[in-house]
């Protein structure tokens, strides 16, 4: 199996005010196609830079500096130009934000911002055949309602139907690579399960990469096949699902599953907050791939 | 406080704004030291050296009966000045304490301060003045009275705008279980987070008053002759343009340096204390 | 009942009232003016039976209530009264004048919009680039100086120094048009006459222009911050991760979001273009309603006076009302929602 993504050695620093800020320290990861990917770490970790460097985003910022090799199936993403580099996003990577309504534009409706990622494969595409596959589209996350909903405005959806638009319009052009940035975390929890079954059942269909990004375990262990676990612009530990959730290894790992307060009792658990051991070198299970 | 200034020294506009202002402050208020010819800023004729064109005796030139244009425009900058601050000095405190009872007490007062308001606010600023101006007697005097009348409902509309979405605030809420006093809520509490939009409306309105006061000027409406003010020098040499353009020209650009000093600082703190309109 | 009509009717009422508190404000203030103005009026040379005789006719003996009675009643009967300067009925001299003010104030209007908002743009979608300053200095220059300044660096520079434009005036004498809607721009077009036309386009366009600078630095200024704030919004990131065009994204995705809280200050700029008017008229020697105005306040022409603020007042509002229809339809929350909000 080929992989979809390759990032070796990754480093982000940030120039500003105040000197340079060191974001990423060298991340290595790959996500073969199929494979459902998970990054967890907790705010600041760096893993949402990450998306965004995948995607060529990020380094449109002018204080961003980019080091570090990016393979996107098989291709080598810092060679491209910014106009192929472009071509690709919205058409064989897309994404997936946190919030859902925040990302739809406010003021256009549902039809018309499904046309937009539509023409991004085909430039020429009617206005009546944009309607009918995102008809389709809608059909796939369980939408029926299709003309109520292509002439709304997101605000006149609930949270949870716009999570489904917006994961149709992300598969719409059958990206090889799904990336998730902590999805549904906006979403209220049952409303949330729902989402990631939904996504879970597309991608088995269609065969798409997922790279999903969170900090939230639970969702981690029933949607990843691998994870990654990052730690201040470090990974960690890294490894299949089953393996670091039955035998996390590394101190930080270990801090973060024992962050999880338990319905069961124990209350809030007593964990320090920074740890020595947190910048131990990483473990790796048998079963991560390179 | 300190670090704001740091701030606005660091960026080179607001630099470039103080440098402007104080300019301007140091010209008006040393005007009687720096001008070469300080009794000309009232009645002095002297055809030897009227309608001459900038020279190393008259910088900017000399105006039709023979003043020195440039010791005028200094007197013109004292008195812009002071008018600005005494229209702000009386405009502000009216116009925020009107805003806060109407936006913290709501009801009755709300109605009928907005409503108030509204109406000053409904007609174009310069309108308004001119109108006032058109009834009353052309002096100075009345021209601050005017102005001052015109000025205070921009300042409730702003405070009244921030007080009615601060009164949810928990901290209002807060103070009215333990009992404090509507004159406690209003002044020491919702008043303090007011003041970063008063204090940079303050600064860009000095820059509006010498546009709008120049404005009633330069139609004859504010400050009456011999007194200096730009606006009336523009109007006085507009009509000897092209031919003695230097009537018009330095005192229209002593308007534009001194109101694009206050709006550079007034930009530089709108950016500092964030956007609230 | 459609949310747009519920508004339009609210406005409306609000409109109203606001317009009848306008005029009870500029009725009081011109009545408390001190001195007589029905002795101005006839001259020194007035007797004293003559000066009574007015002010009988005036009512300027009866007290400060009864005479705004009788102003509102002659008010719905359309009569402003007579000007002491021109002679003439009041809505005679409007009727004149305020076509040639509202044509130069639209005229400005639309270089406003059609300068200011690209220039946002342009300077929100390059921000921190060296585009975005320009813009954003000259912006700045733009409104830091009243109108009349501009106006008379304009005349030196193109009706003077390089003899592009003409220097005063709506026409070239030579010319007799018709009048239509007292729109030169129109009117001509109305005639066929295509000279009358550009000769008339040429007086317009440098004192539209010295009207508009402020406000095409307001514009710009503020489409620009919107539009930053706008850039900030996820769903602009979205567009960008979607590999949406640059300029589509600026022109389209990001502007419409930001225009809506901006007309409500372009709304605003208008109206400080209704009072500029009276600035650039005056340099210009343009014929209309803000000239007038100055010449019956300079002459205490009360009557004359008080229609010219009402008749501004009036367009002012009417304006803000129909940027305010125009938010409302252009904003899909309060097409679609009961409680409108902004």
């Amino acid at each position: 199996m080929s992989d979809v993504l390759k990032i070796s050695d990754l480093y982000l620093r940030f120039r500003g005010y105040t000197g340079v800020t060191e974001v990423l320290h060298g991340i290595s990861l790959n996500i073969r196609a199929g494979e459902r990917v998970a990054l967890v770490g907790e705010s600041g970790s760096g893993k949402s830079v990450t998306a965004r460097i995948v995607l060529g985003i990020l380094q449109e910022l002018r204080t961003a500096k980019v080091q570090g090799g990016l393979e996107f199936e098989g291709r080598d993403l810092n060679k491209l130009s910014a106009s192929q580099w472009h071509d690709l996003r919205g058409t064989a990577m897309s994404i997936i934000f946190q919030d859902p309504t925040s990302s739809l534009n406010p003021v256009f409706t549902i039809e018309t911002q499904f046309a937009e990622v539509l023409r991004r494969r085909d430039a020429k595409m009617s206005d009546a055949a944009a309607n009918a596959r995102a008809a389709e589209l809608l059909n796939s996350v369980s939408i029926h309602d299709h003309e109520r909903v292509l002439n709304s405005y997101p605000f006149q959806l609930s949270g949870g139907m716009n999570q489904r638009v917006v994961i149709a319009m992300a598969l719409a052009n059958e990206p090889s690579l799904l990336i998730a940035d902590e999805p549904g975390t906006a979403l209220d929890v049952t409303v949330q399960a729902q989402t990631l079954k939904l996504m879970h059942d597309l991608v088995e269909q269609s065969g798409t990469a997922v790279f999903f990004i969170s900090h939230n375990l639970g969702v981690v262990r029933e949607f990843a096949d691998r994870v990654y676990v990052i730690y201040r612009g470090r990974i960690v530990e890294h490894g299949p699902t089953a393996a670091i959730f039955d035998n996390p290894s590394h101190a930080y790992t270990r801090a973060l599953m024992a962050a999880v307060p338990r319905i069961t009792g124990g209350g809030i658990p007593d964990i320090d907050d920074v740890d020595t051991a947190f910048l131990d070198p990483m473990v790796i299970h048998d079963g991560g791939a390179t | 406080m300190k670090r704001m200034i740091v701030i606005l020294l660091r960026n080179p506009l607001s630099l470039l704004g103080l440098i402007l202002v104080l300019l301007v402050l140091i010209l008006a208020v040393f005007a009687d030291f720096i001008a070469p010819f300080p009794d000309h800023r009232g009645a002095v004729i002297d055809f030897v050296h009227f309608n001459k064109p900038p020279t190393s005796r008259n910088i900017f030139g000399s105006d039709l009966v023979g003043r020195d244009l440039f010791s005028r425009v200094i007197y013109a900058y004292r008195i812009s000045l002071i008018l600005g601050v005494v229209v702000l000095a009386i405009a502000t405190p009216v116009g925020t304490v009107v805003g806060l009872l109407a936006g913290y007490l709501g009801g009755k007062f709300e109605f009928v301060l907005m409503r108030l308001t509204d109406v000053f606010l409904s007609i174009p600023p310069l309108v308004l003045a001119i109108a006032m101006m058109g009834v009353l007697e052309p002096t100075l005097l009345n021209a601050m009275l005017a102005v001052t009348v015109m000025w205070w409902p921009w300042y409730a509309r702003l405070v009244y705008n921030i007080a009615r979405s601060e009164r949810e605030e928990g901290y209002v809420l807060a103070a009215e279980v333990i009992g404090a006093s509507t004159f406690h809520i209003t002044f020491r509490e919702i008043l303090p987070n007011c003041l970063p939009a008063i204090i940079t409306k303050m600064t860009l309105d000095m820059g509006f008053v010498i546009i709008i006061v120049s404005s009633l000027s330069f139609l004859g409406l504010g400050v009456q002759p011999p007194t200096p003010d730009l606006g009336s020098m523009v109007a006085e040499g507009a009509r000897y343009l092209p031919d003695s353009w230097w009537l018009t020209v330095f005192p229209g650009l002593a308007i534009l340096v001194a109101v694009f000093g206050f709006n550079l600082i007034g930009d530089a703190l709108r950016e500092i204390f964030g956007a609230d309109q | 009942m459609p949310p747009v009509f519920r508004l339009l009717l609210n406005r409306l009422g609000i409109s109203f009232i606001v317009l009848v508190g306008v005029s009870m404000l500029i009725f009081g203030i011109a009545r408390i003016i001190p001195g007589d103005p029905a002795r101005i009026a006839l001259g020194p040379n007035a007797t004293v039976e003559q000066i009574d005789k007015l002010r009988e006719t005036l009512h300027l003996n009866d007290s400060i209530f009864v005479q705004y009675g009788y102003f509102l009643s002659d008010l719905s009967r359309g009569d402003l009264g007579v000007s002491l300067y021109t002679n003439r009925p009041v809505t005679q001299d409007i009727a004149q004048f305020l076509p040639a003010t509202l044509e130069l104030v639209f005229f400005a209007g639309v270089m406003m919009v059609g300068i200011g908002l690209p220039l946002g743009i342009w300077s929100a979608r390059y921000r921190g680039r060296w585009p975005d300053h320009v813009i954003r200095l000259l912006s700045l220059l733009g409104v830091s100086a009243p109108s009349f300044v501009w106006a008379v660096i304009l005349m030196l520079v193109f009706a003077f120094y390089l003899p592009i434009f003409p220097i005063a005036g709506r026409i070239s004498d030579s010319y007799e048009i018709q009048r239509f809607t007292g729109f030169l721009l129109i009117d001509t077009l109305l005639a066929g006459d295509f000279s009358a036309f550009s000769d008339a386009l040429s007086h317009i366009i440098l004192p539209a222009f010295a009207l508009a600078l402020s406000g095409i630095g307001q514009a710009a200024r503020l489409t620009r911050a919107n539009m930053v704030e706008t850039y900030d919004k996820p769903y602009i990131e979205m567009a960008q991760a979607y590999g949406f065009k640059a300029r589509r994204i600026a022109n389209k995705f990001a502007f419409k979001p930001s225009l809506i809280p901006s007309l409500t200050i372009i709304g605003l700029d208008f109206a400080a273009m209704l009072g500029n008017a009276f600035l650039v008229e005056a340099v210009f020697a343009w014929p209309g309603l803000s000239r007038y105005g100055v010449a019956v306040i300079l002459r205490k022409d009360l009557n004359a006076i008080i229609g010219t603020v009402l008749i501004i007042s009036a367009t002012f509002l009417i304006v803000n009302l129909i940027v305010d229809l125009m938010i409302a339809f252009l904003n899909p929350r309060i097409r679609y929602s009961e409680r409108g909000s902004t």
